[in-house]
């Protein structure tokens, strides 16, 4: 009785090019680990240079797309719109800081890290996939995508047991909020009789759901919330961040806090403002109590940390809380909070990329000196990077003329010009109490005797990835209209 | 009469929420990581039957084709977590959730 709802779709090949040339490169790496001991340059450029090649595509597309509206793709399962490309150039920039420093961790590792560049292009297709989903179960494969490859990557240090740990317990926990995620889409689908974002958002539309279909679709949208909180570890799905955050490598750390958790608000963002607009007033206040907890458990937990990786992981966990406010602001009519979430996701990955670059740095070959301890008098050992690290943290801490401040004061702007004041003054408050974490990274770098006196060399890989992500966060400080300009043109398909 | 009762939808998609309530308790009580990547399957395939019983009612094929999916994401599920188990397993003998203490949360 199915048959004739079956049809192959069209296939816009030109427009998947950014996806076909991932994969490719990602095929290309895993062929070439079996060709045996390539030089160790190999495998990172390969890497950079198929990310570069999908950037382009996308900055040309991110051009063409300035005057026309986007389009649905492959039978509407892909939305390719101003929203997917701004997030799918984050994501790209996050890999290629990413490919960095992975080749400065394993710089003396024994050239079991080959692996690792594919699984991280791979990842890359899943975020893709995930921001531009227009379809749920399309949704649903790109976050799968992206989280294997995860897992294994936080599992991939096999010098460190806390690197195995860390991707058995980021595969499990990961696992039970897939599950949450799906189920929550199973209910959706039931309810509204839809499994695409657009068809779901018409049929709200022309129907107002009812008695047992009313509490399905609430249900649905309830198990989705759990499952998408998890994903951009907002409180309280937090748990898991901290450990895996500690015991992957540190490159892959930076990797998992920044795409994915753009693609995760961005996947997050379509399904809400997009399929679910008509029911805005049931899940608003869900995302406000998120909001607000996430930002208050991020900051809080941060204070009590004494390993600098975990710390910033807390800083992560309040830096989705931020996200969360400008998400809640972009809820009510006419407000720009959609430009502020995706222009804060942006300026924050370059911080968490800069960050993690330095920690990496400082973490050193073996990736085991991450506590406060080692960062002790960074000054006396190595001014360059103390100053580099306390731009960045500035930056995180939202002082003015750093991009933290433009990214800070945009949610938080956002959401007073919504008017949801009660939101916007815990935001408020807890950036205050974030501050602490960051002083005293820095009172710990700039005035403590150092434990260690030997100098830190800084691998140039991790040295470029600090450069421009110090250089970002000056630039964005300075001349915030650079990168305001470009989110505020972020809209997805009408419909 | 027993006869006389047909299963309706309904039925499967209490059934449905019961396996998946099963799986949730599962990953939460049980210690041992095999076990609990046992029970994220069952709640995997009680989100298959809830797929299928929906796609029934509403009849709309969309939802049976999206089992098809699942079931090859679960796969690939497996093969990724028992690999991590692998790993940790070379390392020492025997793997309870309780033993992964090197990180503290």
């Amino acid at each position: 009785m199915f048959a004739a709802g079956l049809s192959a779709p069209d296939i816009q090949w030109a427009q998947l090019v950014p996806l076909l040339v991932l994969l490719g490169g990602a095929c290309v790496l895993l062929l070439s680990t079996l060709a045996g001991s390539l030089p160790r340059w190999v495998a990172p450029s390969l890497t950079i240079a198929t990310t570069f090649a999908a950037l382009v595509v996308s900055a040309v597309r991110w051009n063409e797309l300035y005057y026309n509206k986007g389009s649905y793709l492959v039978a509407d399962a892909i939305a390719e719109d101003r929203f997917s490309m701004f997030a799918t150039i984050v994501i790209l920039v996050a890999v290629v800081c990413a490919a960095l420093l992975m080749s400065s961790h394993h710089d003396n590792a024994n050239g079991d890290a080959l692996e690792n560049y594919a699984l991280l292009l791979t990842s890359a297709i899943g975020a893709i996939v995930m921001v531009a989903a227009n379809n749920l179960i399309v949704m649903f494969l790109g976050l799968e995508i992206l989280s294997l490859s995860l897992y294994l990557m936080a599992a991939s240090d096999r010098r460190r047991e806390q690197s195995q740990e860390a991707g058995l317990k980021y595969f499990i926990l990961g696992g039970f909020a897939s599950a949450f995620l799906l189920y929550g889409i199973a209910l959706v689908y039931g309810a509204t009789g839809a499994i695409s974002i657009s068809g779901i958002s018409e049929r709200l539309a022309g129907e107002l759901t009812t008695g047992n279909k009313d509490a399905l679709l609430l249900i649905g949208i309830g198990l989705i919330l759990v499952g998408l909180g998890f994903k951009v570890s907002a409180a309280p799905f937090q748990v898991w961040t901290p450990d895996v955050y500690e015991g992957a490598p540190t490159s892959v750390t930076s990797y998992m806090a920044s795409a994915g958790k753009v693609a995760a608000f961005a996947a997050l963002l379509r399904l809400f403002m997009s399929g679910l607009t008509t029911r805005v007033d049931d899940w608003r206040p869900v995302i406000w109590v998120l909001a607000a907890l996430t930002i208050f458990v991020g900051s809080t937990m941060a204070v009590v940390q004494t390993n600098v990786k975990r710390m910033l992981a807390y800083s992560s966990i309040s830096h989705a809380g931020f996200v969360l406010v400008g998400v809640e602001a972009a809820s009510h009519r006419g407000s720009d909070g959609l430009a502020s979430s995706m222009a804060y996701l942006a300026i924050y990955t370059m911080l968490v990329m800069g960050s993690f670059a330095i920690l990496v740095t400082v973490a050193g070959q073996e990736d085991s000196a991450t506590s406060l301890d080692s960062f002790k008098g960074l000054a006396q050992r190595r001014p360059i990077l103390a100053l580099a690290f306390s731009a960045l943290l500035f930056a995180q801490a939202g002082v003015p003329f750093t991009s933290g401040f433009v990214a800070k004061f945009g949610v938080i702007k956002s959401a007073v010009e919504a008017e949801s004041y009660a939101i916007a003054v815990v935001a408020m408050v807890g950036a205050v109490i974030g501050a602490f974490l960051y002083l005293r990274i820095m009172v710990s770098m700039w005035m403590e005797d150092p434990t260690n006196t030997e100098k830190v060399t800084i691998p140039r890989p991790a040295g470029v990835v600090i450069a421009a992500s110090v250089a970002f966060a000056l630039i964005v400080g300075f001349f915030p209209g650079l990168l305001l300009d470009a989110a505020k043109l972020v809209r997805f398909v009408p419909l | 009469m027993i006869a006389a009762i047909q299963p309706t939808n309904t039925w499967y998609l209490i059934l449905a929420a019961v396996l998946f309530g099963i799986g949730t308790f599962g990953v939460m009580v049980r210690r041992n990581p095999l076990v609990m990547f046992m029970c994220i399957e069952l709640m995997l395939n009680a989100v298959n039957l809830t797929f299928v019983t929906l796609a029934t009612a509403i009849n709309d094929i969309n939802g049976q084709v999206v089992v098809f999916f699942v079931m090859v994401v679960a796969a690939a599920e497996v093969v990724v977590g028992l690999g991590i188990v692998v790993a940790i397993m070379r390392r020492r003998n025997g793997v309870t959730a309780d033993d992964l203490t090197a990180l503290k949360g």
